[in-house]
């Protein structure tokens, strides 16, 4: 019996152990997934080249994939939100602000190097943001406006430095969470204001090694990052290449690892069905979107009830079904991203004049307006569109099949891109395809397009409207969540519904499929943002 | 001869200068200028017109147009090309980063157009009528039909479903790593070969045929003389003069020609740097480069009309 018991026990701590061996073997590669490997180079196209690689000029995404990697910013939003609007710690520690909301304190982090072995202080902080708000004669700063709200800036201390306003601002911090505001050095600066434009050197978690025009960007890991055990890759190659099929080319082929702007659905559905579990696909709402411009200069787009008329005749759920098949866009959307804080819900959304469920009543007061406006049987106009395929064609297509359905004659004439925006501004159209592309999911930053046209000439439909300006100050200086919402609604409603100014269509959605090796990466709405690649790591 | 090629020379320079002018005021009739297109067209919800209107005087755009054209054409007379307005750079700089890529494509697929295209243009005429020559007339059509861009993109899906593998996207000298140079660009010198050779086999066959009704090769054959002589010595020669106008034409138009190809292949070439130029109203860059695909051509023609004047002496004593 004794005998018996202890061969059972042999044979149960046999099957204990093959278990175990069973259940390591099979979990410790996903462990093994989960904490972040060291090595490698990842590489990823870009579709864009920057003309320079000053952030604090430049617009274009190309600058911020292969170049934001070399720079520190203040704040940054924070990596892992998918809604990209939580500002979050960057070369800041730590901040406070004071009662009034006047007086923003920042406590630097100390040991930061830059690339060149200097330490940063709060002089190069102070000296950059000088620099972006304001520039000296012959400096450009696109981004300049965005600041209109600060005073000055003080470096009281090495590692203090003091931002005093003007007003309370509730888009502050999001601001100086600006993926654009690489914190340069500041003897450099002093030297040469223009330094910046030509040069790379920053604290970032890598070290520009070389750029070839028209070819690729190399960046090796900086050892002596101030974020210890970071970043993980040994470096990156941003590779420049235009053509999309080119690209997807290069993931399917494993020539590179990502593409951090976006591909469409088409392109997302071939490299799953190709490469299966080798691609990872994230998607998300994108802070990108075309509105239609009705220039209130040219009759009868000076009438609000023609206006409404050409925004309620569209049917935007429709169209969010059958267009993501074959063009970049998905949401219904009103002026803020949705899915993002400060956006409209979808059952308020859908009380707005365009976005009622019932597309028969909508056109039927579509057309109702027309006759009150005196066009019964509706008219004929011309909508310029801009000559970039992807998505203005398809949108346009579609849009000028939905006015048909109230009985606008709608002709499409085709600009090419270059010239699109200098036609648009000279107000020479009736109805015309606008873009709005934001780096951040901010109302300022995404209601400033439409305040009137006499404080932003970007603003394309040419009204004036005080009671519009007065809800974007409001929106705008009103740090408390619930009041900002109250007002951004307010604005909206009087945007799209009873003044029906401009329309948007409908949201961009943002598709990054990528090699399954990549980790650490998550995709935000904004393809301006998480390009630091501190935390990005390939499995192998 | 010395005559010919001195008066031929000389005449290069007055059609590049018809061509400087009319590059300049050209572009400056087309709307929208480099400042519009780096800051309008982005997500600027913030840029001013007075940032506009600085940037366009930091860049001369605010000066008159005869101004900046004097300024344009002292700096040609000192070879000085100026700055890209797009990049701030030097174009020469810009330019010398491609042009080798391109200058080794051009070369290349000429090399296999001309492999290609003169043995099959001979064997083609010399059996005319046969299945020989219908086989070659079918390559040629179907060269003449297909896009290279087209092709190239067959090339790629090809290599990745059948190989699993795509060319390298990065250009690397031929004297840094060979393989991989040639690993890069022997495929779009194949793509692009393959169509020019078409133009070129074509007009081999053609001019073949009409030199071998000669009636000085009628003599030649009549006297006894052996075929292989009486083809390279009295009829190739002769028949040669248009194919080399074909190649030569070709050649310069692949210097910066080859838009949709280099994008295909995702190649830093003249022909993506043009495109973009002209996109971005980079109005230097673009007129550099005009002058510089236009003076590929009118070098070749220049070379081509002295070998010309060698293949066919009738034209040096005209």
């Amino acid at each position: 019996m004794t005998h018996r018991s202890s061969g059972t026990y042999w044979i149960l701590a046999a099957c204990l152990l093959i278990s175990l061996a069973l259940v390591t073997a099979l979990t410790s590669p996903a462990v093994a997934q989960d904490k972040p490997r060291y090595g490698g180079e990842l590489i990823f196209p870009v579709p864009s080249e920057p003309p320079s690689y000053d952030g604090h000029r430049e617009e274009t995404f190309g600058l911020i994939h292969p170049f934001a990697p070399f720079y520190n910013t203040l704040l940054r939003v924070a990596p892992t939100d998918p809604t990209g609007t939580k500002p979050h710690p960057d070369l800041a520690e730590s901040w406070t602000i004071s009662k009034d909301g006047l007086t923003y304190t920042f406590k630097l982090r100390r040991g930061v190097k830059f690339h060149d072995g200097s330490e940063l202080t709060s002089k190069d902080v102070k000296a950059t943001y000088d620099k972006i708000i304001f520039p000296p004669a012959g400096v450009g700063s696109t981004r300049k406006e965005q600041y209109a709200v600060v005073e000055v800036v003080e470096a009281p201390d090495p590692s203090t430095v003091r931002f005093r306003l003007k007003w309370p601002s509730a888009a502050f911090l999001a601001s100086l969470s600006s993926p654009w505001n690489f914190i340069y050095k500041a003897d450099l600066l002093a030297k040469d204001i223009h330094w910046f434009e030509k040069n790379v050197m920053g604290t970032g978690p890598f070290i520009f090694v070389e750029h070839v025009k028209g070819s690729h960007v190399v960046g090796k890991k900086n050892p002596n990052y101030w974020d210890k055990g970071k970043p993980y890759l040994d470096g990156f190659r941003a590779l420049f290449v235009k053509d999309t099929a080119a690209q997807v080319a290069m993931i399917r082929g494993g020539r590179a690892h990502i593409q951090f702007r976006s591909f469409t659905s088409a392109h997302r559905d071939s490299l799953v069905a190709i490469l299966k579990d080798k691609i990872t696909v994230q998607e998300s709402p994108w802070d990108c979107i075309l509105l239609v411009a009705m220039n209130h200069d040219k009759k009868p787009f000076d009438d609000k009830r023609v206006r409404r008329a050409l925004t309620l005749a569209i049917d935007r759920y429709a169209g969010s079904q059958a267009l993501p098949k074959i063009a970049i866009v998905k949401e219904v959307a009103g002026v803020v991203v949705p899915g993002t804080p400060y956006a409209t819900p979808p059952d308020e959304l859908a009380k707005l004049a365009g976005y009622w469920k019932d597309i028969n009543a909508s056109r039927a007061e579509a057309k109702r307006l027309l006759r009150e406006a005196g066009v019964p049987d509706g008219f004929s106009f011309t909508f310029k569109n801009r000559g970039i395929p992807m998505p203005y064609e398809p949108l346009a297509v579609w849009m000028i099949d939905q006015w048909r359905q109230i009985g606008l004659n709608v002709k499409q004439e085709v600009i090419e891109a270059a010239a699109y925006f200098a036609s648009l501004r000279k107000g020479e159209h009736e109805v015309a395809m606008d873009f709005q592309c934001g780096y951040i999911v901010e109302p300022d930053l995404d209601l400033y397009k439409f305040v009137s046209v006499d404080k932003n000439p970007a603003n394309y439909s040419r009204y004036k409207d005080s009671v519009l300006d007065a809800l974007y100050l409001k929106q705008s200086r009103a740090v408390d969540l619930e009041e900002r919402k109250k007002y951004i609604r307010a604005f909206e409603k009087r945007l799209l519904d009873e003044e029906a100014h401009y329309m948007m269509t409908l949201q961009w959605h943002r598709i990054v499929p990528h090699s399954s090796k990549v980790k650490g990466w998550q995709v935000t709405p904004s393809h301006y943002l998480n390009n630091t690649l501190d935390a990005v790591w390939l499995t192998e | 001869m010395g005559k010919y090629i001195l008066k031929r020379f000389f005449l290069m320079f007055p059609t590049l200068l018809g061509v400087a002018v009319l590059t300049f005021f050209l572009l400056r009739i087309v709307p929208g200028d480099v400042v519009e297109a780096r800051y309008a067209g982005g997500q600027g919800q913030f840029v001013d017109q007075k940032l506009m209107a600085m940037e366009r005087a930091k860049l001369g755009l605010d000066q008159p147009l005869w101004k900046q054209f004097v300024d344009w054409m002292w700096g040609l007379a000192r070879l000085d090309l100026g700055l890209s307005m797009w990049t701030g750079a030097p174009i020469t700089q810009e330019i010398k980063l491609r042009f080798a890529l391109s200058l080794q494509v051009a070369i290349m697929a000429s090399i296999v157009a001309t492999l290609l295209a003169i043995p099959l243009g001979i064997v083609a005429a010399l059996k005319q009528d046969t299945w020989v020559d219908y086989a070659v007339r079918v390559f040629s059509i179907a060269g003449l039909a297909t896009p290279s861009f087209w092709l190239g993109i067959l090339m790629i899906l090809g290599f990745l479903i059948i190989f699993r593998w795509l060319p390298p996207m990065v250009y690397t000298p031929f004297w840094v790593d060979p393989w991989q140079n040639l690993a890069q660009l022997i495929w779009p010198a194949l793509a692009v070969g393959y169509r020019y050779s078409a133009v070129a086999t074509r007009m081999t066959r053609s001019a073949m045929l009409e030199v071998l009704r000669e009636d000085y090769i009628r003599t030649a054959r009549a006297k006894g003389l052996w075929t292989k002589l009486i083809l390279t010595r009295h009829a190739l020669k002769n028949a040669m003069l248009p194919v080399v106008t074909v190649i030569g034409l070709e050649f310069a138009f692949l210097l910066g020609g080859l838009v949709v190809t280099e994008q295909v292949f995702n190649l830093n070439g003249l022909g993506l740097l043009f495109v973009e130029a002209i996109a971005r109203r980079d109005y230097t860059l673009t007129q550099a480069l005009v002058l510089l695909v236009s003076s590929a051509f009118i070098v070749v023609n220049f070379l081509m009309d002295v070998m010309y004047a060698w293949l066919d002496p009738r034209i040096r004593y005209r």
